[in-house]
């Protein structure tokens, strides 16, 4: 008898690459987190680097302008490892056909969400589903159902790439 | 700061390893064309988790900056939701957040510059309504 979903249906792509690279995401959070005890997001980086050009006191807390020195670093190192990535996999140069404006709307709505929900994929979905810590999962679960009624709806909409 | 530059090239290279720097992919995930990102996600909070676990448990201050081990706790209240649901738009139209992002410029993706200054403009956005906000309820007499 023919299963109704096999497994090369649901991971056309086989899932070394995910697994490997999710591990990887986690090592780096995790060699963070051991030697700082600083659990490392993604998103704060907006606050903390708007903090150089802004006077807005909201940006301009303590918190924000203490490490806004190494979250630029973290950041043009995520860059950087990406870079080495693509170049160790010949992958250096791919650009996305996703149009520019679902580029742009996308990213200020993700702008505004992370910031008023307290995090992102990585502060929330690494760092706080790694810390069984409730308000992520609860996060977390909210924004992966709405991305996945969303990205549908854009589908069946014939809104291609 | 130099652990700081490794862990982030460790996770840059991961981002890039499993193609959360490609927003097609995660629209794969979103309109479950490809399912691979739930290990992503999964294998990096487990990995992650371990971390957290160790620290809280097993050590005592971090060596590098003194401060005591915490698991990533953040209260919960209605804006939780309502940014959880505000993000997940985004994603669902873009295939990118923060972090995806920053790696996607690494692999040479320079339209996802355009995205990042989105994510920019509407962080700003957020914070000065959010200090009008506050300026206003501090400006109302609450008790006398």
């Amino acid at each position: 008898m023919e299963p109704l979903v096999t497994f090369a249906d649901l991971f056309p792509n086989g899932i070394w690459r995910y697994a490997a690279g999710g591990a990887l995401i986690g090592l780096g959070t995790a060699a963070i987190y051991l030697g700082t005890a600083i659990p490392a997001g993604a998103s704060t980086f907006f606050e903390s680097t708007l903090s150089y050009v802004s006077d807005v006191p909201r940006f301009n807390r303590a918190k924000y302008v203490a490490s806004r020195d190494w979250r630029v670093a973290f950041t043009l190192s995520i860059v950087a490892g990406a870079a080495i990535y693509a170049f160790a996999f010949g992958d250096f140069g791919w650009t996305t056909s996703v149009s520019w404006p679902r580029l742009f709307v996308g990213g200020v709505l993700v702008g505004v969400g992370t910031r008023i929900g307290k995090g992102c994929t990585s502060g929330h979905g690494i760092c706080g589903v790694g810390s069984v810590a409730p308000t992520s999962l609860v996060n977390v679960a909210t924004f992966l159902g709405v991305a996945i009624v969303t990205a549908q709806l854009m589908q069946a909409a014939g809104v291609s790439p | 700061m130099p652990l700081i530059v490794v862990g982030g090239l460790v996770f840059g290279f991961g981002l890039g390893l499993s193609h959360m720097a490609r927003p097609e992919v995660v629209l794969d995930f979103l309109q479950f064309e490809d399912f691979g990102l739930l290990f992503v996600l999964g294998v990096g909070s487990v990995v992650a988790g371990t971390a957290f676990a160790v620290g809280v448990h097993v050590l005592d201050r971090a060596p590098l900056t003194g401060r005591p081990y915490a698991r990533r706790l953040k209260s919960f209240d209605r804006n939780v939701l309502t940014g959880g649901v505000i993000f997940g738009v985004g994603w669902g139209i873009s295939g990118i957040c923060p972090g995806a992002a920053y790696a996607s410029v690494g692999v040479g993706n320079y339209p996802i510059l355009l995205a990042i200054a989105g994510m920019f403009l509407g962080a700003y956005a957020q914070g000065l309504w959010r200090a009008r906000t506050d300026d206003a309820a501090a400006a109302t007499p609450t008790s006398d």
